[in-house]
């Protein structure tokens, strides 16, 4: 079973230190979800496990299916079994959705086999309808630019899009929720739960409750001043929901537990 | 210095070349005093050591440049190999009036029709390497497509060119009467001899009458032992239309003069272009969007990548003369710089001498956008390929104008070439 886990993960962007020391264990099949007000460095975290070159590991290990996470490529991380939902996605002009997705399912054909020809395009369409249908994207979707004037709705669906073509094995989602509307929001997160049905794991970055009525996480996990401190069920969510983050930063005072 | 030999002392092309002769003895080389030769110096290439290429080192066309473009047949294919041509047309097409031939047989089977096209040609005095392209150019492509004919099947034309120390000199005629309509594609293409100097010059004339459509794409791929000069016009008359499509992917240096003439009422230019350049490639295109009568509209858009230490030049103008109400014209200029030492120069200009008109126009030198390669490589696509997507993807919007899925796909491999090397 593929494992996810983070030890004391310390990591800083143009000098200046964001995580002091994250621990973390993410199993295949279990959902994570990790709150927090804004610049507590959750997004640096998704970051940092993806390989984004801005981002400098100073010290602590990331291992992923027992292998050195932070000595992988970014491409080898991700044919690895890692998956990132980026907040932003990137526009690549030019390039269509389908001609994306098939050249990065090539890739991982051609890794395990460099003899491969490649997926035949016949097969490949029917693959990407298919995964389409499921989040109600019009077929013409494929043709697209790549995020390419696409809404904030239809960018976040096809982050989602993408995952069910690459099938990983963790999947990070950062703030998938933000700019969806409830009818966009139910329907990415029918996605990811049929994924999570086919056993994988999920950590789930949001600063709102709202999507974990949707998919329902086993760990919430709060992040605050660059580390994780307080983990707990469902209910921690629903906790923050009502009562805000107040109470946790005056018991953790920029991330150190100020009765220790 | 060379000279030229003139053929048959009697004919119009004889009277062509001795007038374009005479022009370039008179005319002076271009030197970087010059705002259109600024940027590109022509020190360093021999004249002197010249000889004029002769069948004696012809060499064999490869395969791939003679494949049909499309999955029909071509109306007609010209192929010079150096000075040696072969020829076809439908028969159709020929008995429709239609001439697709070369200009030595121009002048023995249609004598008045090269005379009408010759007389209303007077771009060889535009500069010396104009003149140069005339004067030694005996031979070259007249296309004439006569009233009302409605040519479907591409034309096509290649020169091909080989040799160590050669001037290859090389000139294209069109014309289209009135309410008629052609797509043909011209290439230049050479086999590869890096350690000589060979110079290619060459003119184009094309003329399109009223109400009449050209889809015209030319195809630049010649080796890096080429030294490449060219002015191309083309003159657009009233209603008709001109779809001009350029991809430039070789030479040592090239310096182009592209100039698209709105001369009738309701006239409409588009011209796409695209380059990619490597090594020490220096491309340098002067386009002139002319604006001669009301109601015309032209858009533009070059594209560029530029590998190793090469060096691309666009310099684009768009004039609109006092009697050119009611105009639209537009120009972008897009590059790709992919390597420290590569340089890019985008110059637009307008110079508009009348109001009631609408011109804007854009230029951008750019990088690899690293949050794009990270995107692509977060999707496990390894970085080489992932910026090889992105340049493709850059060049796409081009490529879609190219109305041949062949042509497109021999564009597409020699980005994949180019990058490779990256």
């Amino acid at each position: 079973m593929s494992e996810l886990n983070i030890r004391d993960l310390k990591v800083s962007i143009e000098g200046k230190q964001i995580l002091n020391g994250v621990n973390l264990n993410v199993k295949q099949g279990e959902v994570h979800a990790i709150m927090g007000p804004n610049g507590t460095g959750k997004s640096t975290l998704a970051y940092t496990l993806m390989g984004h070159p801005s981002y400098l590991v100073n010290s602590g290990e990331v291992t992923f299916k027992g292998q050195n996470l932070l000595d992988l490529a970014v491409d080898e991380r991700s044919r690895l079994g890692l998956f990132l939902a980026f907040q932003y996605p990137v526009s690549i002009p030019g390039v269509t959705v389908a001609n994306f997705l098939r050249t990065a399912v090539n890739a991982r054909r051609k890794a395990l086999n460099p003899e491969d020809k490649g997926i035949a395009i016949p097969e490949f369409r029917k693959l990407l309808m298919e995964k389409m249908a499921v989040l109600k994207m019009d077929s013409s979707f494929a043709g697209r630019y790549l995020n390419e004037g696409f809404s904030g709705g239809e960018k976040k669906r096809a982050e989602v899009l993408q995952m069910a073509v690459l099938q990983p094995e963790i999947a990070i989602l950062d703030e998938t929720d933000s700019g969806l509307d409830i009818d966009a929001l139910r329907i990415v997160s029918e996605g990811v739960n049929l994924l999570r049905s086919q056993n994988i794991g999920v950590l789930l970055i949001t600063h709102y409750q709202r999507m974990l009525n949707y998919i329902k996480p086993d760990v919430v996990h709060i992040m605050m001043g660059g580390t994780i401190v307080e983990s707990g069920g469902a209910e921690l969510a629903l906790h923050l929901e009502e009562h805000g983050y107040d109470w946790v930063r005056e018991k953790y005072e920029n991330g150190v537990p100020s009765a220790s | 210095m060379l000279a030229p030999v003139f053929t048959d002392s009697q004919g119009e092309l004889n009277k062509y070349q001795r007038q374009a002769w005479e022009a370039f003895k008179s005319l002076p080389f271009p030197d970087n005093s010059q705002e259109a030769w600024k940027r590109t110096s022509i020190r360093g290439m021999h004249l002197n050591k010249l000889q004029l290429a002769d069948s004696h080192n012809n060499s064999k066309i490869p395969a791939e440049l003679t494949k049909p473009l499309t999955d029909d047949l071509h109306g007609g294919e010209i192929l010079f190999n150096g000075t040696q041509v072969t020829i076809e047309l439908d028969e159709k097409l020929a008995k429709q009036g239609v001439v697709f031939t070369d200009l030595q047989h121009a002048q023995k089977d249609h004598p008045e029709i090269l005379a009408k096209v010759l007389k209303a040609s007077t771009t060889y005095s535009e500069d010396k390497f104009a003149a140069l392209a005339a004067a030694f150019g005996s031979n070259g492509v007249l296309l004439y497509i006569p009233k009302n004919v409605i040519v479907e099947k591409p034309l096509h034309s290649l020169l091909w060119t080989s040799g160590e120390g050669k001037l290859h000199a090389f000139q294209v005629f069109v014309f289209l009467e009135e309410n008629a309509s052609a797509t043909f594609v011209h290439e230049s293409a050479s086999a590869e001899n890096k350690d000589s100097q060979n110079l290619h010059a060459a003119l184009m004339d094309v003329k399109i009458g009223p109400n009449s459509k050209l889809n015209f794409v030319e195809l630049q791929s010649l080796g890096s032992q080429d030294w490449n000069f060219t002015h191309e016009k083309v003159s657009v008359d009233q209603d008709a239309e001109v779809d001009w499509i350029f991809g430039a992917l070789g030479s040592h240096l090239t310096k182009n003069f592209s100039d698209l003439n709105l001369v009738g009422r309701g006239s409409t230019g588009k011209m796409s272009g695209f380059f990619f350049t490597n090594g020490n490639q220096h491309l340098d295109h002067d386009t002139q969007q002319n604006h001669l009568a009301p109601n015309t509209t032209s858009d533009l858009l070059f594209k560029g990548a530029l590998l190793g230490e090469s060096r691309s030049v666009w310099q684009g103008m768009i004039y609109v003369a006092e009697n050119a109400s009611k105009t639209d014209g537009y120009q972008a200029n897009r590059n790709l710089v992919l390597s420290e030492k590569a340089r890019a120069d985008s110059i637009p200009g307008l110079e508009i001498l009348t109001d009631d008109v609408r011109c804007t126009h854009g230029a951008t030198v750019g990088k690899l956008d690293t949050d794009q390669v990270f995107y692509l490589e977060s999707r496990g696509i390894p970085r080489n390929e992932a910026e090889k997507l992105i340049v493709e993807g850059f060049f796409d919007p081009i490529m879609q104008r190219i109305p041949f899925e062949g042509v497109r796909k021999r564009f597409q491999n020699a980005i994949e070439q180019k990058m490779n090397e990256y």
